[in-house]
């Protein structure tokens, strides 16, 4: 009837499992009954669970990345306090087989959950309003590929309370994956939370790609959007090119390990290096899925608060499509230890470091932004520094790795840790950060503190740095990664340092949470009245903060680069805004539950499957199956704002923009 | 899967032409500045204090590598943010050009640069790659010995098929003499590595990786599994003792006097799931075993469990933490 689920299951034993479950429900518990008590279930039931408002949907992946982000920062932290305590024959307080769970779980989570969806969450906020459309192609199959994020994110941390989690690193390397050597339900978690988190990530990939090639306002062709669609325009064709061979792979792992196949099993005519190149052909893009977005966001705010255009647009657009193609070229480097011969080390070496051209000109172009610029020090642009500084250093020690010869010595080691951390920290987080900063304002209406958010940027690179330098030293004395505990005493500073700078990072959280609470405390006095706080150059800033649920009451009309840069030049030259439209009725989409009842399905096969509790499968297929069909018959899906209620809505925006514009001429124009 | 394992081996073994120049003397005009790693000048073990040709080898093309970049690097980040305070909205003396954003020069300039450095890096990588491929036999006037190394869950088994000894978690080498590796593994995937001498290489079930290092001097360097390979994974350390060529005859002929036999019943004990095994030696071992190994016709290596799963082979039931 269950399966292979027994009370079993639950770790009663071991007290650091079940305190955390505890805690855990605890919170979950609370949060719930306080929803309940305060009667916001309609709301959030209305207004976000079943929204298919991109704006709204945007918000929910960014705060799904957020709470993720602390999750797999608790596993960071255990895992620092474990390397340090764990020294010289000191046993620490984690057992191998749960502190395997936990660097697992920590990789699993940080990429998949916590960078992923929020690239994506900003994605798909500010796209539409950067290209003057109301809605993504697909509103929702937007809606459905959040919800199975989520409910990916709801499956891996079940395996917090029921069973255990993959024992086998982040990717799950076979033989090691395979149903030999881990008969656990462990890596049956990983495959199907990242099977179903996957799908939607792909989705979302198609609804982007399809946004951006079809739906501009007019007169924004190809070459007059923003850096930043370009950007995402190459990662989600990434996604659209790499997600299915992550599906594929896991796939056939799953045959091997459900249904006793051999793709991967290194007997009976399997082989495991297929499956390191399998998953690297998706694993080296997924790095330029995340770091892509990033960069276009580093672009828009260098460029704002230099209060210049970005310097050589077409060279970064040349330099963001070389790095697409290019990520595909490359994915060997990550096992030049496999005996794969010279000529083809040298071969994937030499066109890893070509990928470092593209992103060096970027580098450089950033600089020469700000040459010549009126640099505000807002905390995105110290986020845009700070980013700058680490970044090159992360990029050098990548092209370090990628010379082979460095690499056989430096390959898995703590080097290899300091240099991947060193470039999505200091990369996509401090991106992510930069420009959760930049759109905040856009998304609810009043600006984040500034003096909590520098506090962030401070402690968050201070601490990386004393986290991660000092693994870099212990790499090239040696250290190699996943170590339970450390036999030699010499390393012990280092691992000290490393876990004080976890401590800064972890003061560098607060301070993000912190700064969020004081911003909702003080909301009232940091209004966005004007929607153009930064004195932006791109089409989001066009519109009131937030927009509202259309975005755009007409259409804009493109005639440059930087669009609204434009718009707000002439207007200041000839003193008025122009015309007043032809206001019309608008269309919206209905919301919709398909992605919740969707996800909801998705969620309850995905646990069937960990379990082998067959007919839940069954019911969970026919659920989510049913739903879609229930949503294709549909015959209405869209209701009318009408015009009058447009007019007023465009009107006050009109207003306040005449009142920003035009009679404080002293604003840098 | 003894066809993959024959064609890995063909493509490994091929490539012996030995080059009559040395990496060293070659790239010994590069000088690297060794500013990061100053630091680290004293420690007296990793891959920054090599012990054996290869790693020496490795080093110098890290440390150039490093210095090749860091010429562009340094001068980056100081640019950034020398342009970053300079250009700050308060300096009235900065000269604000709203409209600047486009130059042909620096266009060239800012692509050429990267370029140039990949240009630089790219030839080192590729000769360093072909110089430094591991299965290529090592110069020296010294007749190599083979040494036939096994990654068990979760040890390592040194077998010497000259010698006809074998040892468990202690590799003992004799110095100056190049050593050249057969490697495979009996369960997942590990990955062979002595930092102190440089290049690692994967151990995969049913293939065979070949890899050649020597120790120039006597001296106990450690050694290490560099690629995850499950709960035991932390204690497949190991030491290598390079002896002096007499001292090592000696050993090997007091292994021969004591100690266990690997043969194939012995291997099937030593091939269950074991952790932090105490180094020892075999007396002797069945001809062919490596062989064996290769072609999974040896014992079956100890997994967690046998037969179909059930949720009391969750790390967190007590009968699975027995083993």
């Amino acid at each position: 009837m269950l399966g292979k689920l027994t009370l079993a299951a639950i770790p009663f034993d071991e007290p650091i499992p079940l305190a955390t479950s505890v805690v855990l429900i605890v919170v979950i518990g609370s949060l719930l009954t306080w929803i309940t008590v305060k009667g916001y279930w309609a709301y959030l039931y209305r207004e976000w669970f079943t929204s298919v408002d991109h704006k709204r949907i945007g918000v929910m992946y960014c705060l799904l990345a957020l709470v993720m982000l602390l999750r797999g920062f608790a596993d960071a932290l255990m895992m620092r306090s474990q390397q340090a305590m764990a020294i010289a024959g000191a046993p620490g307080y984690l057992p191998p087989e749960h502190y395997d769970q936990i660097f697992s779980a920590h990789g699993t989570i940080m990429i998949f959950f916590t960078a992923m969806p929020f690239v994506i969450g900003l994605m798909n906020f500010v796209l539409p309003l950067q290209l003057g459309v109301r809605d993504v192609a697909f509103p929702t199959l937007n809606s459905v590929s959040f919800w199975l994020t989520a409910s990916g994110v709801l499956l891996i941390n079940v395996s917090l309370v029921i069973g255990e989690f993959a024992r086998t690193g982040w990717l799950a390397y076979p033989p090691l994956s395979e149903l030999k050597y881990s008969p656990g339900v462990g890596v049956d978690y990983y495959l199907w939370s990242l099977q179903i988190a996957g799908v939607g990530t792909l989705l979302s990939g198609i609804n982007l790609v399809t946004t951006i090639l079809k739906m501009r306002a007019p007169g924004m062709t190809l070459t007059r959007m923003p850096v930043f669609c370009w950007t995402s325009l190459a990662s989600n064709l990434l996604i659209v090119a790499a997600f299915p061979i992550l599906t594929a792979t896991f796939a056939m792992l799953s045959l091997d390990r459900y249904l006793g196949f051999h793709f991967f099993t290194d007997d009976a005519g399997g082989n495991s290096m297929m499956y390191m190149n399998l998953i690297w052909a998706w694993g080296h893009p997924e790095v330029y899925i995340l770091i892509l977005p990033s960069f276009g966001i580093f672009s828009e705010v260098i460029s704002t608060f230099s209060g210049k255009p970005l310097f050589g647009y077409r060279s970064m657009i040349a330099a963001t499509m070389a790095i697409c193609v290019l990520s595909f070229l490359v994915w060997l480097h990550h096992f030049f230890t496999m005996g794969a011969g010279a000529d083809v080390n040298a071969f994937f070496g030499i066109t890893t470091m070509i990928i470092a051209v593209p992103t060096g000109v970027k580098v450089f172009n950033w600089l020469f932004t700000m040459y010549g610029g009126r640099v505000r020090f807002t905390v995105p642009i110290w986020w845009s520094l700070s980013f700058m500084v680490t970044f090159v250093i992360g990029g050098m020690t990548g092209v370090l790795l990628a010379v082979p010869p460095a690499d056989f010595v430096l390959h898995n080691s703590l080097f290899l840790v300091a240099h991947f951390h060193n470039v999505i920290i200091g990369g996509v987080l401090f991106g992510v950060f930069a420009g959760y900063t930049y759109w905040f304002p856009k998304a609810f209406g009043f600006t984040l503190h500034e003096g909590w958010g520098k506090a962030a940027v401070f402690c968050w690179t201070l601490g990386f740095y004393l986290a991660f330098m000092p693994l870099y030293v212990l790499g090239l004395m040696g250290a190699t990664r996943r170590m339970q505990h450390i036999d030699d005493p010499s390393w012990t500073p280092m691992l000290y340092v490393a876990m004080v700078g976890a401590l800064v990072i972890a003061a560098g959280i607060l301070c993000l949470v912190i700064q969020l609470v004081v911003s909702i405390r003080d909301r009232d006095n940091r209004r966005d009245l004007t929607g153009d706080p930064w004195d932006g150059r791109s089409l989001e800033w066009a519109t009131p903060s937030p927009p509202p649920v259309f975005n755009f009451a007409v259409m804009p009309n493109v005639e440059g680069e930087e669009a609204y840069w434009g718009i707000k030049r002439t207007a200041i030259e000839q003193q008025r805004l122009a015309d007043e439209p032809q206001y019309e009725a608008i269309e919206m989409p209905h919301n919709s539950p398909t992605g919740v009842i969707t996800a909801f399905f998705a969620s309850v096969m995905g646990f069937a499957m960990i379990w082998h509790i067959w007919w839940m499968v069954i019911l969970g297929a026919l659920g989510a199956f049913a739903t879609f069909v229930w949503f294709a018959w549909r015959d209405e899906d869209e209701y009318e704002i009408p015009a009058e209620e447009v007019a007023r809505i465009d009107r006050e925006r009109r207003r306040v923009r005449t009142e920003v514009l035009l009679p404080s001429l002293s604003r840098p124009a | 899967m003894r066809v993959e394992a024959s064609v890995v081996t063909r493509r490994l073994v091929s490539r012996t032409a030995p080059s009559d120049r040395s990496y060293r003397r070659r790239v010994a005009a590069c000088v690297a500045p060794m500013l990061l790693l100053a630091p680290l000048a004293g420690c007296n073990e990793g891959v920054l204090d090599p012990r054996g040709p290869v790693g020496a080898a490795e080093k110098l093309i890290l440390l150039n590598s490093l210095g090749v970049m860091l010429a562009i690097v340094i001068p980056t980040i100081v640019a950034t943010l020398g342009v970053a305070w300079w250009f700050r909205a308060s300096n009235t003396r900065a000269h604000y050009r709203p409209d600047w954003e486009y130059s042909g020069r620096i266009e060239m300039i800012v692509w050429s640069i990267p370029i140039m450095v990949v240009l630089l890096l790219g030839g080192i990588s590729w000769v360093g790659s072909h110089d430094l491929d591991p299965p290529k036999p090592l110069e020296s006037t010294i007749k190599p010995i083979t040494v036939e190394v096994v990654s068990l869950d979760w040890k390592w088994l040194f077998i010497y098929p000259d010698q006809g000894v074998a040892s468990v978690n202690k590799l003992v080498v004799p110095a100056g003499t190049p050593i050249t590796f057969k490697l495979t593994s009996a369960s997942v995937w590990n990955s062979f590595f002595v930092p102190q001498l440089g290049t690692q290489i994967y151990t995969m079930a049913g293939m065979t990786t070949r890899l050649n290092l020597m120790a120039d001097k006597p001296g106990i360097y450690a050694g290490l599994s560099a690629h995850f390979s499950g709960d035991g994974f932390s204690d497949m350390r190991f030491n290598v003792d390079a002896l002096t060529p007499a001292l090592f005859a000696s050993w090997v002929a007091q292994t021969k006097r004591q100690g266990p036999m690997l043969d194939a019943a012995g291997y099937g004990a030593l091939a269950q799931q074991s952790k932090a095994v105490r180094p020892f030696g075999y007396r002797a071992v069945a001809p062919g075993l490596f062989d064996m190994i290769v072609a999974q016709k040896a014992a079956p290596s100890g997994a967690p469990t046998s037969g179909y799963p059930t949720a009391q082979v969750s790390p967190r039931s007590p009968n699975a933490q027995g083993k």
